[in-house]
């Protein structure tokens, strides 16, 4: 509920108060000591940039540079980086061997298909670079006003800044380099930051230059102002900074409170002044951005895997090769008498000497290696890049993934992991802010034993449901449609839904107990840590609140007549109705503590004075830390309330308890000088010490009353977790909330429902109670976990009980069992029971602990883990999960910064993965395929052709036809295929979600699967090779007698070979848009206009290929009769294989296909029933719920 | 891949704040493109499609194969293979002695015309087992050589035929050092039957390739003597022989063309052949074969691609028809689920 930046705020407006020598002195001591140390040596010499003394210490300049790249280092360093794939180093190292005599083809041929691939990425990494320059300018070339010397400011760019400048920023801007703050347009020289790009924080924070430097407001100031700083080295630590000011002689503490850090914001102040001291890269903002750690999908793994099966083909062939050269070669020349004389084996260089022969074959080996490089695709990876960035910009612009409300449409930050939306297998869920809107409603109160507001809960509707009504769940969605607009209709302030006429409008007053009622709203108003803002046009005052529950109690508050206006350092001021007057009056509230909310004490305090001068303890907490404070008196209400809180949780709300408590000013003078004391200490037990201090005061409170607040579920949350359900994915949720809640969650979308079994584990059982008095940790964690073990070993005998029928079971385990489940020798028990449930629940869980609960689900079963959230405590589930999925919601930035795609709802999910992730995965898979397809058809040509020269690596082909092959007559329908295919449409894809097994299942990138399209390629080359063998014999091959020359065995295979690897593509593609159409018959066509053009080169150039289509194969009839001959004889078994499977064996898209072709996807019956044969039985969603309904109706009908 | 992501959360506030400013809304453009609704042809594999390709490749196959054989029946070829034959009895022990002595190598072949082939009669000598393909020796040639006189010098790509005592060989190379140097003259009822040697090579290699001012120069004069010698006054543009035996042939065996006779063969002549048994393919147990042959539009004598069409197109007839009753027999079932795997796997209930 408060992030780490209340604390800094609030130490901050302790100091403002208590202005205690003290305590300077003591941080003097702990941390300062180490200036001048190593690690602390920066100097600075504040408003004297230009001293000789400054300039030798070279610090980096104010530029930042985001870039991979620079002008320079372009080339290198991108050329490395492509040569570090094997795949690329080995095309690099035959392109080399190409200039060598070994190469079976002309070096200029083989290097430039590889320049053309390297040019494209480079040009793409290039491209990308520039694009970051362009933002690295527009940042650098921002103004901000600086010193001239003369007490003068002047705009000047950011980049020109150097350390000791003495900056002005003013209201709104970004700060230019981490300064230390001097002085501010408010007199105590505080200022309010927004933190929102560095740590994702939306609430201002406060930050106080020192006292000796808050009275230079005036430009004019700062003529002949000197100040020397020394400080600590840049370092990435945002939340530590260690320093020393030297003014006039005198030596001042800097600490974080007085470092405004780059690219923070100045809110809420009008200007500042500051010193520079971390410039450029030494900025901490910078020294803290991290590449985001790059993530391979497992289709990319395999792919690795299958180019070392190529390379091992590759080598395969090559020995095989060699050794029959090395026989036949050195049989060429034998005791003097020459075989082949015509190769005049007698006088040969080394590479085919008879008598060196097996050195012959080694050399060999390396061109035959060079000629079956073919084997591998060259293109395949510029391909894919290309591939994927098309399919992201598709992500990007989707429609439907766009989210209205906050102008924001998904964003693919990476484009590596597109494949891998199709493959999910786990989603692992936050639950605040990413199923829920992270907005809260104040909904419900119950004040002095009495339950206040009417409104109704979508977790209640969802239960009246749980709880057996007759009601179909169809007519309950359109209760809750009619219910949700009832409610947008009335109420207009966000965050407040809240009815109950007893207490509105003033009407309180009249109720029994309007004096607590008062406390209560008062309490509300002023036990916080929100930060007003008045809107300057329309005095309407809005609320800067570090969590959205806080928010909503003060604007409750407000609507309640509790209006909290303005917060200076020591006051918050309220308007109130004075229940003696009735009128309303500003009341003024000294704020004399403030004592912070944490995790381990659940409570949050502030101790105020009123007008009267009444000293007040002002206190809220969580139920149970707060019942057990109450004095004896105090709980007058308690029965009344504790049942409210138990009916709240119950309809998935937030509770929190109110109490009070007078304190009489001695008591208060201890305690202040204690929790003083305390909060000066800085030694490791400081938490523990304040923690001490406050017990002590906290308690005998008041109650008051309760509150309820409603964390609102998202729009479409339940539809989509049924789809994703029917989809087969498993969804867990790992959230920090109390087990009530998430357990309430989970009954309001769907992921729970009456009938399922409940595993639960936890550890409040009497006896680690008990054990947990005595403190003795060994003992408890040795329990503790024998404890988890049993209840683990429990729910899987339970599971195994039931049959293995996974149904009915519901994991649910706190935070502090997982610490225990997650440990090393149970981990995988536990996995195994997590996977035997249809719903995993993980409450109370830390960052940590998610983290680490995804990487257990990731390595446990191996399968593809999506982890989605939004808030800074998912970012290392996010970075651990194989994919991560930001929702750039209200909680800021950071889990977007650290995702792979960012969404604005939880439900594009559902389009995300069923539609985007199923099609990337079905292209993707299909594009590898055919690459590695139409290479092994076009390289084992080459191969078989060899066979018939003794293995002399004469290639059959042209050179420039083998180079062009891959650039070509075949890169560009496989890039199409790659980016528009798509077996069924998005609307089909979401109504059949069980397509989407295809990819969880992988079995379009199955080996068995892979290896086919190998096969294919295989038998296609056999096909073609043999059959234009045999046709084109020694016989003439056209009317004039001519005989064929290898020209022409090349030229007509080539041509097979482009016919066929296109057509190929045609039958195995699904979707034909004009688009398509082009690039297959370009493909074609560009074949035969590159043959004609460069025959007609004058034959210099071209060799071999001179004018042979024009004057040999184009009039040849025999040609032309071979190729249709040929095309359709390789394409046939494919073509019959296709036929058979669509028909008889139609894979799950097939029957989509099916259905979409014979037009009965509008007839809903019919749809259902082959959605109904085809399911596999899901276990939750509201599909499988009301599928267990009808099975306890069907059940129980006959027993009645 | 790395793209967007590296640039610093620096960067991320100041874009995001310039934008803001502008206040243009970020919904992505609607069009048909970038929503992937484009309109297309979905085709699938229906019962009707897959028959009506099997009927229609099978229709248009079958004729084609018979149209195929028809030409190729249509052609008269005569073989004769002599290298065994011209050999003298008493040397057939050692044939690459024989071939490689000096004494007179004349032989007399007798062939005899089974049918009438009309005119032109292509002459072809038939090689096997000759690796015209080696890479050795289809590199060692060097045709700006051949093209023009000035790059005589350039010699490069010919060892070891590439000089002689220094002098530049033309033509270079073992290609043409190995030119096949057996000789065919025929006779018909003691009538000279002429062998017009002329057009038998491409136009495209005689006008471009080989120049019409390089003349043969130290050819043949080294040892060993690979095969035959050329005419040193005539251009290399107008050595047919030579054009042709420098088109490398494709595979192992293979014809090349010798000559053209242009009167038509009667059914029942004999024709008497004078032959210079010289090339040496002894060595490696080459065979050699005369051809005379006539031509159809298809070419030369070979069954091959016309059975293969009727092959081809009565299994597309024959599949056709086994769909068709594989249809009525047994109609697909509508979203048969058994066959998916998730459902195949036994159990399922994951």
């Amino acid at each position: 509920m408060v992030g780490g930046g209340t604390k800094r705020r609030r130490r901050r407006l302790q100091l403002s108060k208590l202005y205690t020598l003290t305590c300077a002195q003591a941080c003097f001591k702990q941390d300062h000591s180490q200036i001048g140390g190593p690690g602390f040596s920066r100097v600075v010499y504040c408003n004297e940039p230009d001293s000789p003394e400054a300039d030798s210490r070279n610090y980096c300049d104010n530029y930042v540079r985001t870039t991979k790249y620079t002008l320079a280092t372009f080339l290198p360093k991108s050329l490395f980086e492509q040569f570090r794939r094997v795949a690329n180093f080995y095309f690099l190292v035959t392109g080399i061997l190409a200039f060598t005599p070994l190469a079976p083809y002309t070096a200029s041929s083989a290097i430039v298909p590889l320049l053309f691939v390297i040019g494209a990425t480079m040009v793409k990494e290039g491209v990308e670079d520039w694009r970051r320059q362009k933002q690295d300018n527009e940042v650098n070339n921002r103004k901000v006003k600086v010193h001239r010397g003369d007490g003068s400011f002047d705009a000047k760019e950011w980049k020109t800044l150097s350390i000791g400048d003495i900056v002005k920023v003013e209201k709104n801007e970004f700060f230019p380099a981490d300064l230390v703050l001097l002085s501010s347009s408010y007199e105590d020289a505080i200022c309010y930051v927004e933190t929102m790009n560095l740590d994702g924080e939306t609430n201002l924070k406060v930050k106080q230059g020192l006292e000796v430097t808050s009275s230079l407001r005036d430009e004019f100031n700062f003529k002949g102002f000197e100040a020397f700083v020394k400080c600590e080295d840049p370092n990435a630590n945002l939340y530590s900074f260690v320093g020393t000011m030297e003014l006039r002689g005198a030596k001042y503490p800097l600490s974080l409170q007085q470092l405004l850090l780059r690219d923070s914001k100045l809110r809420n102040t009008d200007f500042i002044f500051g010193a520079v001291i971390f410039t450029g890269h030494d900025t901490k903002v910078i020294q803290n951005s991290t590449d985001p750690p790059s993530k391979r999908s497992m289709i990319e793994k395999k792919m690795d895997k299958i180019i070392y099966l190529m390379f091992f083909m590759v080598v395969t062939m090559a020995f095989i090769g060699s050794v029959i050269f090395g026989v036949t070669t050195r049989d060429d020349f034998k005791d003097g008498v020459m075989k082949r004389w015509y190769l005049r084996p007698d006088s040969s260089r080394i590479f085919f000497d008879p008598k060196r022969a097996p050195v012959a074959a080694v050399y060999h080996f390396l061109t035959a290696i060079m000629l079956y490089s073919y084997f591998i695709p060259i293109s395949l990876y510029v391909s894919i890049e290309i591939v994927k960035v098309l399919q992201s910009i598709f992500i990007n612009q989707d429609i439907h993934m766009y989210y209205e409300e906050a102008d924001k449409p998904a964003r693919a930050r990476t484009s590596n992991l597109n494949e891998e939306l199709g493959q999910v297998d786990t989603i692992l869920s936050d639950k605040t802010g990413t199923l829920t809107c992270n907005s809260m409603e104040f909904i419900k109160c119950s004040v002095a034993g009495t339950a206040y507001g009417r409104g109704v809960t979508e977790v209640e509707m969802a239960m009246g449901t749980r709880k057996g009504g007759p009601l179909v769940f169809q007519s309950d969605e359109n209760d809750m449609e009619y219910s949700k607009e009832a409610i947008t209709e009335e109420s207009t302030v966000k965050g407040f839904n809240f009815r109950d006429e007893r207490i509105m409008n003033g009407n309180w007053v009249t109720e029994t107990h309007a004096d607590v009622i008062q406390k209560f709203f008062r309490l509300l108003a002023v036990c916080h840590t929100v930060i007003p803002e008045v809107d300057e046009d329309t005095e309407k005052i809005s609320y800067e609140a570090e969590s959205p529950d806080e928010a909503a109690f003060v604007i409750a508050a407000r609507e309640l007549g509790f209006e909290f206006f303005n917060r200076t350092q020591t006051t918050i001021s309220v308007r109130e109705l004075d229940l003696v007057s009735g009128k309303r009056v500003e009341r003024l509230y000294k704020v004399l503590n403030v004592l912070e909310f944490n995790s381990t004490r659940k409570r949050m305090s502030v101790v105020v004075q009123d007008e009267d001068g009444k000293l007040l303890l002002l206190s809220k907490g969580a139920d149970n830390v707060m019942f057990e404070r109450l004095s004896k008196n105090g709980r007058e209400f308690e029965e009344e309330t504790r049942d409210h809180v138990n009916e709240y949780a119950d309809a998935g709300l937030r509770t929190l308890i109110l109490a009070y408590r007078e304190l009489d000013e001695k008591e208060y003078k201890v305690f202040n000088e204690r929790i003083s004391v305390a909060k000066s200490s800085v030694s490791a037990d400081r938490e523990s010490l304040i923690e001490e201090v406050t017990e002590k005061i906290e308690k005998d409170l008041i109650l008051l009353g309760a509150t309820a607040v409603e964390d609102k579920l998202q729009n479409g949350v339940p539809d989509c977790i049924d789809k994703l359900a029917q989809a087969g994915i498993k969804i867990w949720v790992l959230t920090g909330d109390k087990m009530e809640t998430a357990i309430n969650i989970g009954f309001a979308c769907s992921l729970l429902r009456q009938d399922m079994k409940q595993i639960i584990i936890n550890l409040e059982t009497p006896e680690i109670h008990s054990l947990e008095k005595t403190g003795e940790k060994d003992v408890i964690a040795k329990v503790s976990k024998e404890n988890v073990l049993s209840q683990i070993i429990n729910g899987k005998a339970q599971l195994k009980y039931s049959g293995g029928n996974s149904d009915a079971f519901a994991l649910i385990i706190d935070g502090k069992s997982l610490a225990y489940a997650l440990d090393d020798d149970i981990k995988h028990i536990f996995l195994e029971l997590a996977v035997g449930c249809a719903s995993v629940i993980c409450c109370r869980s830390s960052p940590k602990q998610k983290a680490l609960v995804t990487r257990l689900v990731k390595s446990g079963n191996g399968k593809t883990t999506l982890a989605i959230g939004d808030g800074a405590n998912d970012v290392g589930m996010l970075q651990e999960a194989d994919i991560g999925v930001g929702i750039s919601g209200v909680e800021g930035m950071q889990a977007v910064m650290s995702s792979d795609i960012a969404i604005a709802q939880f439900e594009y999910l559902e389009r995300l993965l069923l539609v985007h992730g199923h099609w990337c995965y079905r292209r993707i898979s299909t594009m590898i395929c055919y690459f590695f397809y139409k290479n092994i058809t076009f390289g084992f040509t080459l191969f078989l052709y060899e066979t018939y020269t003794t293995f002399s690596s004469t290639p059959a082909y042209n050179d420039w036809f083998l180079s062009l092959y891959n650039v070509f007559f075949s890169s560009l329908p496989v890039i199409a295929l790659g980016v528009f295919d798509q077996d069924v449409s998005a609307r089909y894809c979401l109504k059949f979600p069980l397509l989407y097994q295809e990819g969880v299942q992988n079995v379009l990138f199955s080996w068995r699967r892979i290896l086919g399209w190998m096969f294919n390629g295989f038998y296609s080359a056999v096909i073609i090779f043999f059959l234009c063998k045999s046709s084109l014999q020694s016989q003439a091959f056209n009317h004039d007698g001519k005989t064929p020359g290898r020209e022409i065995l090349g030229g007509t295979m080539y041509t097979c070979i482009v016919w066929v690897v296109n057509l190929q593509l045609a039958l195995a593609i699904s979707y034909f848009t004009l688009i398509q159409h082009i690039v297959i018959w370009s493909s074609i066509v560009v074949w035969y206009f590159f043959i004609t053009v460069y025959g007609e080169l004058p034959s210099r150039i071209s060799t071999g290929a001179y004018k042979v289509f024009v004057e040999a194969l184009a009039p040849s009839l025999s040609y032309w009769l071979i190729t249709l001959f040929v095309v359709v004889a390789t394409l046939m078994p494919y073509f019959i294989y296709s036929a058979l499977q669509m028909s008889f064996f139609p894979m799950y898209h097939g029957m989509i296909q099916w259905l979409r072709y014979e037009g009965q996807c509008n007839d809903p019956e019919y749809c259902d029933m082959v959605r109904q044969r085809s399911i596999r039985p899901t276990t939750v969603g509201f599909t499988a719920r009301l599928e267990a309904k009808k099975r306890s109706v069907r059940i129980s009908e006959p027993a009645s | 891949m790395s793209s967007s992501g590296t640039s610093s959360i620096a960067l991320g506030g100041g874009s995001a704040e310039a934008a803001a400013a502008k206040s243009t809304s970020k919904r992505p453009k609607y069009s048909r493109f970038t929503q992937q609704e484009l309109p297309a042809c979905k085709p699938i594999l229906t019962p009707k499609w897959v028959i009506l390709t099997f009927l229609i490749s099978g229709v248009v196959f079958i004729p084609l194969g018979v149209i195929c054989l028809f030409a190729s029946q249509g052609v008269i070829e005569i073989v004769d293979r002599y290298d065994t034959d011209c050999i003298p009895l008493a040397s057939r022990d050692n044939k690459v002695r024989y071939i490689q002595g000096l004494e007179d190598k004349r032989c007399n072949r007798t062939i005899t015309v089974t049918k009438t082939m009309k005119n032109p009669v292509y002459v072809y000598y038939q090689l096997e087992n000759y690796y015209q393909n080696h890479r050795r020796y289809v590199k060692s040639r060097q045709d700006a050589q051949l093209r023009s006189p000035k790059d005589e010098h350039d010699v490069k790509s010919c060892a070891p035929e590439d000089t002689i005592g220094g002098e530049p060989i033309v033509p270079c190379g073992l290609v043409a050092w190995s030119l096949f140097n057996d000789t065919y003259d025929f006779t018909r009822n003691n009538q000279k039957l002429p062998v017009n040697k002329k057009g038998i090579s491409w136009k495209s290699d005689r006008e471009s390739k080989f120049g019409k001012n390089v003349f043969p120069k130290n050819f043949q004069k080294g040892t060993p003597i690979g095969g035959k010698s050329l005419d040193p006054d005539i251009p290399l543009s107008e050595q047919e022989d030579l054009i042709v035996w420098m088109r490398t042939a494709a595979l192992p065996t293979f014809r090349k063309l010798y000559g053209k006779i242009d009167t038509d063969l009667q059914a029942g002549d004999t024709i008497k052949v004078l032959l210079q048994n010289n090339y040496n393919t002894y060595s490696f147990n080459g065979k050699k074969k005369l051809v005379l042959s006539t031509t159809s539009w298809l070419g030369g004598r070979n069954d091959f691609l016309g059975i293969a069409y009727l092959t081809v197109g009565s299994i597309c007839l024959f599949l056709a028809v086994s769909f068709s009753v594989l249809y009525l027999a047994k109609p697909r079932q509508l979203g048969d689920p058994s066959y998916l795997s998730w459902n195949r796997s036994a159990g399922g209930g994951r």
